[in-house]
């Protein structure tokens, strides 16, 4: 028994039958579960823009707080609203590969390694009354080990940034997950995005902000031990609120603000 | 006391793989800021550790020994991705603060611990109540850790006020260092001060012993 036990032929049999029963276990788990995780993480994503538009989520439930927020699509070369699709069907992650809606980012503007994107993006709009207050718009990019992705909350200014917020990402626990804590999440509120010449310059800086630095108003505060991590969040923002993200949209309803 | 019972019990207190073996420290380093994802972290360990020791032990006759921890692993980690699928169906937001270790519990060593101790020496039975047992006394410690780190760190059990706040009006000032990790190795610590005081069975010799240095010596 001791010695056919540990020949060659019972080696592999039970080597295979081990993996084999374990495989099938685990994949028919994450089949059959998988839509109900789906389901959590479009919750999840539609909670993360109920919060960084600023409700109050004890007041309604999430379906009816989201439902008060506008989601547009915009055509993001000329910077002009579309309803080309409908955006229920609309989903960027696939028209970006796509090749009638999707583009291939040229490699000198890709600087949050995003490689294809969808001609189209979509905003998410927050009125009070029929003011706008707060434009959200879906951005991603590469951290360190993962891609991010996010919203950005620019206020009805377009020059002001209101709230980051990242519902996907797989950056280190305890240390590229720093921008997950409310705090820095809340101090991100009141940065600008732009600078005078209307380029990108809000960024993640090194260490702490100091708030007596000239340049403080563009500054985040760094994520200590996640410097690529901090990298990538300044190469995303700066990628979606630029020429070929967000940029033109975002200068169109600067205009529109200031008349 | 019956065999099984003793199994079931006496990793609580008396053989705890926290306290006793120090095992499993870097989880409950991470997870005890608060009690809930504390409480699914114990559900998620026992039944992983209670699972995988009974599958082990039903094969161990046909486990070849040169393969029999990576067979170990493969039967372990299984459980752990099916854990690991299930919280992400039913408990979305807490196995997102649980994040990574739930997947590191494949590598928590009182899991593979018991298997390689026990499980391939034992039936089925009592491999299921060993792993049980330790994966309870586990959850002892972290619920004891995790209960005072929110209480003092938060002033809340269960996400509930049970302290008022100096900030919400009340009496009680937050202590920041409990929501830190060395404040669970502080608690820890101390927990297995009180276990070695009251069983002095479970008080080790020490290494080696300082002597008194004669004159002559130290010239």
């Amino acid at each position: 028994m001791a010695k056919s036990k540990d020949s060659i032929g019972n080696t592999l049999i039970v080597a295979i039958s081990v993996s084999l029963v374990c495989s099938v276990l685990v994949a028919s788990a994450a089949i059959i579960l998988k839509p109900r995780q789906l389901l959590n993480e479009e919750e999840f994503r539609q909670r993360i823009i109920v919060d960084i538009a600023g409700f109050d989520q004890s007041e309604a439930d999430l379906s009816t707080l989201f439902a008060r927020i506008e989601p547009r699509l915009v055509n993001l070369a000329t910077g002009e609203y579309t309803d080309a699709i409908n955006l229920e069907e609309f989903d960027a992650e696939e028209a970006a590969l796509t090749s009638d809606l999707g583009v291939a980012v040229p490699a000198d503007k890709d600087i949050a390694n995003v490689r294809r994107r969808a001609i189209y993006g979509e905003v998410y709009l927050v009125r009070s009354g029929d003011k706008l207050e707060q434009i959200i718009l879906p951005v991603k990019g590469a951290g360190l080990w993962s891609t991010l992705y996010g919203y950005l909350a620019v206020d009805a200014d377009a020059l002001t940034a209101r709230g980051l917020q990242f519902y996907a990402h797989g950056e280190t626990p305890g240390l590229g997950d720093q921008m997950d804590k409310p705090e820095w999440r809340a101090h991100v509120d009141g940065k600008l995005l732009f600078d005078s010449n209307g380029e990108p310059s809000i960024r993640v800086i090194k260490g702490t902000v100091d708030a007596s630095s000239p340049t403080a108003q563009y500054e985040l505060d760094g994520l200590a031990g996640a410097t690529l991590t901090g990298r990538g969040i300044t190469a995303l923002v700066h990628y979606w609120i630029g020429d070929d993200g967000y940029g033109p949209y975002l200068n169109r309803m600067r205009e529109e603000a200031q008349q | 006391m019956s065999d099984a019972r003793k199994i079931l019990i006496d990793p609580l207190v008396d053989n705890n793989p926290v306290t006793l073996q120090v095992l499993g420290i870097c989880s409950a380093l991470a997870v005890t800021t608060s009690l809930l994802p504390s409480l699914l972290m114990c559900v998620a360990l026992t039944s992983v550790a209670a699972l995988s020791s009974a599958a082990i032990s039903s094969i161990r006759h046909h486990v070849p020994n040169n393969i029999r921890i990576i067979v170990q692993m493969t039967i372990i980690a299984s459980f752990v991705i099916l854990v690991d699928q299930l919280l992400r169906a039913y408990a979305f937001e807490t196995s997102k603060q649980l994040s990574v270790f739930v997947g590191l519990i494949i590598t928590n060593c009182i899991v593979l611990g018991r298997a390689e101790a026990f499980a391939m020496k034992n039936g089925v039975g009592m491999s299921f109540l060993d792993g049980l047992g330790n994966g309870l006394g586990y959850s002892v410690i972290l619920i004891l850790v995790a209960t005072c780190r929110e209480l003092f760190g938060a002033g809340t059990l269960l996400g509930y006020p049970i302290l008022p706040l100096v900030a919400d009006g009340g009496w009680y000032q937050t202590n920041g260092l409990m929501l830190l990790p060395p404040s669970a190795f502080f608690i820890i610590g101390m927990l297995i001060w009180a276990v070695r005081s009251w069983k002095k069975a479970q008080v080790e010799k020490p290494d080696y012993r300082i002597h008194a240095v004669h004159r002559t010596e130290a010239l």
